[in-house]
């Protein structure tokens, strides 16, 4: 198969697309043969995978799930799912984005959007590394972005991107988090109210524009505040990365449409030889920003973000935005001449080369910063679009990868001077010296992949061991499970001279990027249970003794405890039809991994999942009168199917009091021991 | 009794100090679905574990087979025993300053004496949790009782429960020791006059 592929090579930048139907029907022929694929893996992959029963594995993985607006966290090497976290989507399994805490994280200026397209993780960093503190992510969809707490691997923040449209570009955080940088993948034509203005696409040229977003994090506690943006050309803005090393102040974004087409874009996105790369300096754009070059408009964008002390969520809505616009701040920004309707950029960790990845170029070209900055010097301009200065091609460029592959997509590095990048159409990884530009070695993989990525592999010292290739479509590596499959990931060793496959692992819907790192960075921080003690949700109640059901009006208030094995109280009566019952649960355990649900029968929203010493609220208006079950839903103990209880739901104007009680005598509970 | 002497013995009442720093025993409960296992430490003012929640853990457990949940208001004597302890602080000083020499060693026997009491309280204790269950518990083995050991360790149910004196009572131990160091120091001096003289 070797042999075969390298062949197309040599024909392929003559015939691409007769090439891409030749070469996954020749894949697909290995396949059916199956001698072939077998040879890819190595005879000792089990071992350098395996993680024996109790053992940890080495680092934590990130991968993001696309449209299903999670984000899941797996082990490497063993490839196991250690858990998914819900970031743009309701999540049935813990009630987030359906109990009262977690809702206002789901609020948009277009209302409640309890889902999303989510794409990137970036972990956060401190002198360039991955500090293991956040991570951040994209909506692309709803243009949000979010930041996920390491310490408790939970979604505490969640921001509304104003005049963007497709966050796609999205969140590239430099590297010691001063700014996590979001640019709009489609242009709009901006109202500069903060929305889009009702104009005829036949405008498109005219009226649309881009923008990219600066948003700054606090250095201590990660929140996150929308610093300014720049208004950019109508370009669609694909992807983005920063610089690091001497390009630290540096963040490049690949753009496509530089044809501003608006209809049928497969062709009419596809026109130019070259779209641009897109260079910014953040550190002067963010003092022109501080020196009042910004001008400032109306906007109206969702700001959400989750209390620690009281597991609440609160929303605050944003009413203006500053700018800046480039054409009135020389020295921020510049264009690169790339190869047409490039997708990944991507710099190496010296910080010297930019490549970027064009998903229709026959080769690979690798720009320098350095050369970047004499062309600056030496004004070496070829023309300007909106008066952004474009580089001479041939001024930056530092070679071209000749004949990589079909369809490069993206790049990653390993720290020894080679450069890894996924070919979509030829299907395969293939690895090539940063030093010559020639290609080393090549690995098919099964079947087309997008992002891959070395732990690190962004940063300035990548953990050259191993290589995660994403694929877009799966189809025979597992057992079918009928029209979709499980998407998934293939583990490659990268720690000899030639690539080896170790692992395939199915991932939890369409994986877009990963970001990984050592697991002593983030493991020894992790919360095992929140302190009783330091529970500030207005709602909770600490000891058995002090839990209610009161009325105020229509509204019934529940405030009850949970612990193994019973929830207090456990008979509510007085209940009406039509109240709204909030039922705010605390778990009064403290300890490791004991959390408790709570569910009412036909509740229409879901079951909560309150973790050791937190207050979840669970909102419930029954229908009809009668008993209603609760109960606890996670199995908590040798009683945990005992964890139980009724409410009584009476019509209307009703004359049943307000009553509740646990156990016959006045109980003596264990939570109510003193700890010292 | 010479000035060494008396070092000693006030070194021999301090140490008692360490009771106040330290827990005096501690019991380790282990099992397969506790890694980590539950320590709890009995203090001579307190009861407390290795974390601040082992103690509501413990209790959780315990509440299955109807044991009665363990907290420092269980036990009148954490209330007694600092004064006991301080009587003995203060009383060993006492010593020291007086010079009798026959008076460490009745301030010795008695301290091994309070020794031998307490952990013998220690041991009613043991058996009154473990034997003291309640009829309604969930939980119900036959014949089972659940008398954690009072040195070394015994399985009960998929516990392994370990029982060990700490670092509080070698304080008791030292008291003692540098008593007797006291006491046979002096001996020597008193020889050694003796003869000069
Ligand atoms: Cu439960």
């Amino acid at each position: 198969m070797e042999t075969l592929i390298s062949k197309f090579k040599k024909v392929a930048p003559k015939a691409a697309l007769l090439m891409a139907v030749a070469a996954g029907a020749a894949l697909q022929g290995c396949n059916k043969s199956g001698g072939e694929s077998d040879k890819a893996v190595d005879s000792d992959a089990a071992s350098a995978v395996y993680v024996a029963p109790g053992e940890h594995d080495e680092l934590y993985s990130f991968l993001s799930g696309g449209f299903n607006g999670q984000v899941s966290v797996y082990g490497i090497p063993s490839g196991r799912l250690l858990k998914i976290i819900p970031v743009f989507s309701q999540f049935p399994e813990n009630g987030y984005g359906y109990n009262e805490e977690t809702k206002p994280m789901l609020q948009t200026s277009h209302g409640f959007v309890p889902w999303d397209d989510l794409h990137h993780p970036k972990l956060s960093r401190t002198d360039g590394m991955a500090d293991g503190r956040w991570l951040f992510v994209n909506g692309n969809n709803t243009p949000r972005v979010a930041r996920v707490d390491l310490k408790t691997f939970e979604t505490v923040e969640i921001m509304e991107i104003p005049n963007s449209a497709g966050n796609h570009c999205s969140p590239y955080p430099t590297n010691n988090n001063e700014y996590v940088i979001a640019g709009t993948r489609f242009s709009v034509p901006l109202d500069m109210k903060g929305g889009t203005a009702d104009v005829s696409m036949e405008e498109y040229k005219d009226k649309f524009r881009g923008s990219i977003s600066f948003i700054k994090v606090d250095k201590e506690d990660g929140d996150m505040e929308l610093d300014f943006q720049v208004l950019v050309p109508g370009f669609d803005y694909d992807l983005a990365n920063g610089g690091k090393g001497p390009s630290n102040d540096w963040v490049f974004f690949t753009t496509y449409n530089t044809e501003k087409s608006g209809t049928l874009k497969e062709l009419g996105a596809s026109q130019n030889d070259r779209d641009y790369l897109a260079a910014i300096n953040w550190k002067v754009a963010a003092k022109y920003a501080a020196e009042g070059k910004a001008h400032e408009m109306p906007a109206n964008y969702y700001h959400n973000k989750l209390d620690h002390g009281s597991f609440q969520a609160k929303s605050e809505v944003k009413k203006t935005v500053r700018y800046l616009l480039p054409e009135e701040c020389p020295g921020m920004m510049y264009l690169i001449p790339a190869p047409k309707s490039p997708h990944g950029i991507d710099v190496d960790p010296s910080g010297e080369y930019m490549v970027v990845n064009g998903k229709l170029a026959s080769s690979l070209p690798v720009f320098s910063f350095s050369k970047m900055q004499k062309a600056i010097e030496n004004k070496d301009f070829d023309g300007e679009v909106n008066g952004i200065p474009v580089f001479k091609y041939e001024s930056v460029l530092q070679g071209e990868v000749k004949e990589p592959g079909l369809g490069p997509l993206h790049t990653e590095f390993d720290g020894k001077g080679n450069a890894y990048s996924t070919m979509f159409v030829s299907s395969e990884v293939v690895k090539w010296s940063l030093k010559d530009l020639q290609v080393k070695d090549r690995i098919p993989v099964y079947y087309s992949p997008g992002h891959l990525m070395i732990p690190g592999g962004d940063t300035e010292k990548p953990y050259g061991k191993y290589l995660v290739v994403m694929n877009k479509i799966t189809k025979d590596r597992f057992l079918p499970t009928g029209p979709e499959l499980m998407h998934s990931a293939q583990l490659i060793d990268i720690s000899g001279e030639k690539m080896k496959m170790l692992l395939d692992f199915p991932t939890v819907a369409e994986p877009h990027y990963a970001q990984a790192i050592q697991a002593d960075l983030v493991a020894p921080n992790s919360v095992k249970f929140h302190k009783l003690d330091e529970n500030t949700h207005p709602n909770a109640v600490k000891n058995e003794k002090d839990v209610s059901v009161t009325r105020n009006g229509k509204t019934v208030t529940v405030k009850m405890t949970a612990i193994r094995s019973h929830l207090t109280p456990d008979n509510i009566e007085g209940i009406q039809v039509g109240d709204t019952v909030l039922f705010h649960v605390t778990n009064l355990e403290q300890d490791w991994d004991v959390p408790h649900g709570f569910a009412v029968m036909g509740a229409n929203n879901a079951e909560t999942l309150i973790m050791p010493g937190a207050t979840q609220t669970l909102r419930w208006v029954p229908k009809q009168e009668g008993v209603y079950p609760f109960y606890c839903t996670d199995f908590c103990s040798a009683l945990h199917q005992e964890m139980q209880g009724y409410v009584r739901v009476s019509p209307k104007g009703s004359n049943v009091p307000i009553k509740f009680r646990m156990g016959e005598k006045k109980p003596v509970p264990p939570a109510t021991a003193s700890v010292n | 009794m010479k000035a060494l002497s008396r070092v000693l013995m006030i070194i021999a009442a301090l140490s008692l100090g360490l009771l106040f720093l330290f827990p005096m025993w501690k019991i380790y409960l282990e099992a397969p679905q506790y890694p980590e296992g539950l320590e709890m430490h009995i203090w001579v003012n307190k009861i407390s574990g290795s974390s601040e929640s082992v103690l509501q853990n413990f209790n959780i457990l315990n509440h299955y087979i109807g044991m009665e949940p363990i907290h420092a208001e269980s036990f009148a004597e954490l209330k007694i025993m600092p004064y006991i302890v301080v009587f003995f602080m203060i009383t060993g000083v006492v010593v020291a300053l007086l010079g009798i020499r026959k008076l460490i060693v009745y301030w010795a026997a008695l301290l091994m004496l309070g020794g031998a009491v307490g952990i013998l309280d220690f041991y009613l204790w043991l058996v009154k949790f473990g034997t003291n269950l309640d009829p309604t518990a969930p939980i119900k083995i036959p014949g089972m009782t659940y008398i954690p050991p009072l040195l070394g360790h015994k399985e009960l149910l998929n516990f392994d429960a370990l029982s060990l004196p700490s670092t509080g009572s070698i304080g008791i131990l030292l008291a003692i020791v540098f008593a007797g160091i006291a006491f046979y120091v002096s001996r020597e001096k008193k020889i050694r006059e003796k003869i000069t003289a």
